[in-house]
């Protein structure tokens, strides 16, 4: 199994090599053909991994693949842990990425940066896999930072657009900030628990309860809250929650492809990973449960939103996007993990679909984006609306489909939990559901349904997509439909984690949860007596409603209410103030720093201050230097004088 | 063998090969010197004891015995790895010029030999005086390159450079004069062993710290970086940001530590003050710049902060022993230090380099000039925006290890040194990504840029050398580190013993 586990996240960098280096001499085919092939192969010992995982005893695979370095009595490895959770993650990144492979071939056909695409694209599959396959923190942060390069990369994809390469330097900052925390986070395991593997820092952990460091002078802190949350402004960065959350709509800047592998499916659920890995750590501080529990209904809630308002296709799938990657976070702080990576896994579908779907609509629409100039498209392209319909009814959680089991699931659990901040998660995620069919269903009805807004050129160009778009779609349709139903039962409520992700007893809402569950049709009937599904079905009517019957509606609200209207489209004004104050600041800071620091104070004044100073002493001192005898006989007859005073007055 | 003075005076001896050679064969010569060397110091790595403390390949030669002048070299595996780096980036200097210079090609080349070979002799000298020589001797071909093959304001740059560093060391040569009298020897393993008081212990200090504090350079004696580096000819740069840099944070090691543990243990918040100064205030100067070479010159101010960190965060690190594992976290701090310094060596010549690459071709530093380069030159800007995201510290690449090492052993020390080291990950990133978007990245600025030609074979050579050692070690920092552990170690027991 140890050569499986190393040659998986290898192919695709093999695949990524052979495109990147040699992608003119292979050819487009053959590059593709070659990434491909090498995703395909990840996929497959993926899904190996994942069935010998459950037909196995349940021991789990936790080896070093070799030693990175030593230094200093630690022991920095390069290894992998492969449990019930990686392997999720693992078949999660690898079936996406090939649907995205292959989506690809068709949506790129005619970029001149084929071969660079996939070989990005591959190269994020195997950072992907190193981040979900690490068994310590090291190779999680070199993961972790190596898919924000590609992200990086595939933002400013198309380099010669102002916004995107703006884009992608916002989003690798603004990811660095998160980061920062996380290297701290790092540290801070490093220092009290002495190791950086995951298992010996979680035997560890249990010690550390109750341990404070002085962060100020007179002040304990937690060391376990400080750990946590440090690790959880990786995680806000990287999964982009509020505030850190200004990065994802940007990032819409890249290509489709990308929008849906790394901006929705796997890159931004990283973090949510991440904290359900730590979850041993996490357990230990119900201070940090509770940041992570307000962050994320902040999110869930704000993000929704802001999708309302949002007349981009893509910027509606992206502020989607940024709600349900809240609502895992919520998950996370109702230490209900199972139920958050339950929704990762569900949302990685049907939230690739969805973007794709947009992707193909796009490509329709010769590269038209704004849904207010689209409508009507049902009849043209058929494929697309289908599974189009299929993805949004997963997103809102229609009862059956995949997200309807995840998002109940998390609902539930927060509603069932008693750590400080569950209330306030509680209405939030309420409301979200109902936020959420209404901005799905806006952008569906403005798609798909009503009027036709587009010009004559454009209807006669449209027409369904190529087969290479629409097979993935189908594809990513059925585990959308399917896969919550199938899997509910042993993920969120069987013993399918195992020793994986760690709940303590008084945290453990989902085994609550559990003693009501009788099946995953019993749990769609109890589904449909619940406000959750109300909310849903009155977002979705509204929707109906205004978009489709009653548009005066829509003006009469922006009339009545401009200042939320305004106020949701500056998106509560983070961008204005982090680039005034953020950007703008360090700027003003950076440039006062130079031009008096360096360049008044320390050159001019001590440095070139001391030649000058130098320079203007040795002037004096040649003036006396005159060559006049009389005027040396005066220096003379002067400073005897002097001596001859000082010696009378001070005897 | 004597391969210590082998590569010595084979590189300046060969110096004078190319400069006699004459202008039209001096390329060829110059790249067989150069890799000869390199060669020959290989066999200091693959024949490098790792399991001892003690100088090795020693040789020892009376030079002036009526002052107990030796001429006595050998390596520990401190210096070791970085006389690798000097003969490693002379063969990258000797390729990186061959068609670019056109005046006095022998000389330069020479120029850059003769340094070579004072600069090895400055990690290889074990006699405080044979190491002042060469120390203070690498300042001349430097003079000459700046002097002769400088841009506009290159007297400035040079005057500015020379009374800078030679200032700094005036007060090293007083200090080892006065440990003469004191030790009746100039053996730098003498003065190791050399009793001190507290109050010449700081004098001795302050002394050195002018020294390497100028030459590495930190907060506040930096200014001359800048101004030497704009001046500079690209392989100019190269060698002064990859290697004469570190023979300040070198002599911290051999000297300062160990010669006066106690003064550097007292006034180790002094230096951790001025480390993380240059990380955040350099940091945020760098991203004021508009010139290339001056921004990549503060960037390597802030990198060399990490440098002085990880040496001096140690003494905290040893006050805090709570748990028995302090020593092992001072060896990381000091091994993060050794790291950084080998990892900028590379990368920060990379970074010249690439400027080197453009101002070539257009004569002009300044970033508003650039905008687009993607466009007609790809492979230049893959190798570009790989070095800087190794300038930025990407995991994965060599940037990352050294910084990575010492933010986690200052955390030991005090969280909020490892919270402003940190502040490196945002600040680097953002003056690195910031000057590639507005050179490589965009539309094509003007007709210059569109005017461009794509780096020849010799340029991918070059650059694709330095990305291979960035690469590497990187990814398997393990061979670097390795070699250290046992000298570093060592040096950490012996600064926690007080010699007070």
């Amino acid at each position: 199994m140890k050569l499986l586990y190393i040659l998986t996240p290898l192919a695709p960098l093999c695949g990524a090599i052979a495109a990147g280096f040699f992608g003119k001499k292979l050819g487009r085919v053959n590059s593709h053909r070659v990434t491909i092939g090498g995703v395909g192969i990840a996929f497959l010992f993926s899904l190996i991994a994942l069935f010998a995982n459950l037909s196995g005893d349940g021991s789990v695979f936790d080896e070093t693949i070799y030693t990175w370095m030593i230094s200093g009595g630690i022991t920095f490895e390069v290894g992998f842990l492969v449990d019930r959770l990686t392997v999720v993650m693992m078949t999660v990144v690898t079936s996406v990425s090939l649907m995205v492979h292959i989506y690809t071939i068709g949506y790129m056909h005619d970029d001149p940066g084929y071969q660079r695409f996939f070989s990005y694209i591959s190269l994020f599959t195997f950072a992907m896999l190193m981040l979900v396959m690490a068994n310590n923190f090291m190779q999680l942060f070199f993961g972790w930072e190596a898919v924000g390069l590609v992200s990086y990369l595939l933002i400013g994809f198309w380099y010669k657009k102002p916004t995107a390469i703006f884009a992608n330097l916002k989003a690798f900052l603004v990811n660095r900030v998160g980061d920062f925390g996380f290297l701290l986070g790092i540290a801070a395991v490093l220092m009290y628990t002495g190791t950086l593997n995951y298992g010996e820092t979680f035997a560890a952990a249990p010690e550390l309860v109750g341990q404070t460091m002085e962060l100020f002078p007179g002040t304990a802190w937690s060391v376990l809250t400080v750990t946590c949350i440090c690790l959880f402004i990786g995680a806000m960065g990287k999964s982009a929650q509020i505030p850190l959350h200004v990065w994802l709509p940007d990032s819409m800047e890249g290509p489709t492809p990308i929008s849906a592998l790394i901006h929705a499916a796997t890159m931004v659920t990283a973090g949510i990973f991440m904290v359900a890995r730590m979850s041993p750590l996490f357990e230990l501080s119900e201070t940090a449960l509770s940041f992570v529990l307000i962050i994320g209904s902040l999110t869930a809630l704000l993000m929704g939103l802001v999708g309302i308002v949002q007349n981009d296709i893509k910027r509606v799938v992206a502020y989607s996007t940024l709600s349900q990657l809240g609502y895992m976070t919520v998950a996370l702080g109702a230490s209900a993990y199972s139920a958050a990576i339950f929704h990762l896994m569900t949302h990685a579908f049907f939230k690739a679909l969805l973007f794709l779907a947009a992707g193909s609509v796009i490509i329709g629409m010769h590269h038209e984006q704004d849904i207010r100039k689209m409508g009507g498209l049902k009849k043209y392209m058929p494929i697309t609306y289908w599974t189009s319909l299929i993805g949004t009814l997963a997103l809102i959680g229609f009862p059956g489909f995949s997200g309807f089991f995840s998002k109940d699931a998390i609902i539930e659990a927060v509603h069932g939990s008693h750590i400080t901040g569950s209330g306030f998660a509680y209405i939030c995620v309420l409301l979200g559901v109902f936020i959420t069919a209404f901005y799905s269903f806006r952008m569906f009805f403005l798609v798909f349904h009503g009027k036709e807004r587009f010009d004559e050129h454009t209807r006669e160009h449209l027409h369904e997509s190529p087969k290479v778009v629409t097979v993935p779609l189908i594809l990513l349709a059925i585990p959308s439909v399917i896969l919550g139903g199938f899997t509910i039962g042993a993920m969120l409520f069987g013993d399918y984690f195992g020793n994986a992700i760690y709940v303590a007893e008084q945290h453990d809402v989902l085994a609550e949860l559990g003693s009501h569950y009788h099946g995953a049709l019993n749990f769609v009937l109890h589904g449909l007596q619940t406000p959750p599904f109300y909310l849903a079905a009155a977002g979705t009517l509204s929707a109906g409603v205004i978009y489709l019957y009653k548009p005066e509606i829509a003006e009469w609200f922006y009339k009545k209410f401009g200042f939320v209207h305004r106020l949701l489209d500056n998106k509560y004004g983070f961008d204005d103030f982090n680039q005034k104050v953020f950007a703008g600041g360090s700027l003003r800071i950076a440039d006062k720093l130079w031009s008096v620091g360096d360049v008044k104070l320390i050159d001019g004044l001590m440095v070139n201050g001391t030649a000058n100073s130098i320079g203007l002493f040795s002037q004096f001192a040649r003036k006396l230097q005159s060559g006049y005898l009389y005027h040396y006989a005066f220096a003379m007859i002067i400073g005897l004088l002097a001596m001859l005073f000082i010696f009378i007055f001070t005897t | 063998m004597p391969i210590l003075s082998i590569i010595i005076w084979l590189t300046i001896l060969g110096g004078f090969l190319v400069l006699f050679s004459g202008d039209s064969r001096c390329r060829p010569v110059a790249l067989g010197v150069s890799i000869l060397a390199f060669v020959f110091s290989l066999f200091l790595y693959f024949g490098f004891d790792k399991g001892t403390a003690d100088l090795q390949f020693v040789e020892h030669v009376a030079w002036l015995p009526s002052f107990g002048v030796n001429y006595s070299l050998g390596v520990d595996g401190i210096a070791m790895p970085l006389i690798l780096l000097t003969t490693f980036i002379n063969i990258i200097v000797v390729i990186s010029a061959w068609e670019v210079i056109q005046d006095k090609p022998a000389l330069y080349l020479a120029s850059f030999q003769v340094m070579t070979g004072f600069m090895v002799g400055v990690f290889s000298a074990a006699d405080a005086i044979l190491f002042y020589v060469f120390f203070e001797a690498t300042l001349l071909p430097m003079f000459l390159i700046i002097g002769i093959w400088g841009g506009p304001r290159r007297v400035y740059a040079t005057i500015k450079f020379f009374l800078y560093t030679f200032l700094g060391s005036v007060f090293m040569l007083v200090a080892l004069i006065y440990m003469y009298g004191q030790a009746d020897s100039f053996a730098i393993a003498d003065f190791h062993k050399l009793p001190l008081g507290s109050t010449a212990q700081t004098l001795i200090f302050f002394a050195f710290f002018i020294a390497f504090a100028v030459k590495i350079p930190m907060w506040p004696v930096h200014t001359w970086l800048p101004d030497a580096h704009v001046e500079a000819p690209t392989a100019g740069s190269a060698v002064l940001a990859a290697i004469m840099l570190k023979m300040g944070g070198y002599g911290f090691l051999r000297f300062s530590l160990p010669i006066v543990p106690d003064a550097s243990q007292q006034l180790a918040w002094f230096v951790i003050l001025l480390s993380l100064i240059a990380v955040v205030y350099i940091g945020f100067v760098a991203l004021a710049q508009a010139d290339m070479k001056k921004l990549i010159a503060y960037s390597s101010i802030s990198h060399m902060g990490f440098v002085t960190l990880g040496m001096f965060i140690v003494f905290g690190i040893l006050a805090k022993d709570v748990d028995g594992q302090s020593t092992s976290h001072a060896v990381l701090g000091l091994e993060g230090a050794m790291v950084q310094m080998i990892s900028h060596g590379f990368i920060s010549a990379a970074m010249f380099l690439c400027v080197g690459v453009i101002y070539d071709r257009m004569h002009s530093r300044q970033i508003s000039d650039y905008g687009g380069v993607a466009n007609t030159m790809p492979v230049f800007a893959a190798f570009m925006v790989f070095f800087a995201m190794a300038n930025a510290g990407l995991p994965g690449t060599s940037g990352f290890v050294g910084e990575f090492m010492v933010i986690l052993a200052s955390f030991k020390a005090n969280f909020w040194f490892a919270f402003l080291a940190a502040t490196t990950l945002i600040l680097g990133a953002a003056y690195t990504l910031w000057m590639v978007k507005r050179v490589i990245f965009g539309e094509i600025a003007n007709d210059n840029v569109a005017a461009l030609t794509d780096v020849n074979r010799r340029e991918i050579i070059m650059l694709a050398l330095l990305a291979a050692m960035v690469l590497i070690f990187g990814i398997w920092p393990q061979p670097m580190v390795d070699v250290m552990h046992t000298s570093i170690s060592n040096l950490v027991s012996h600064i926690t013993v007080s010699k007070l």
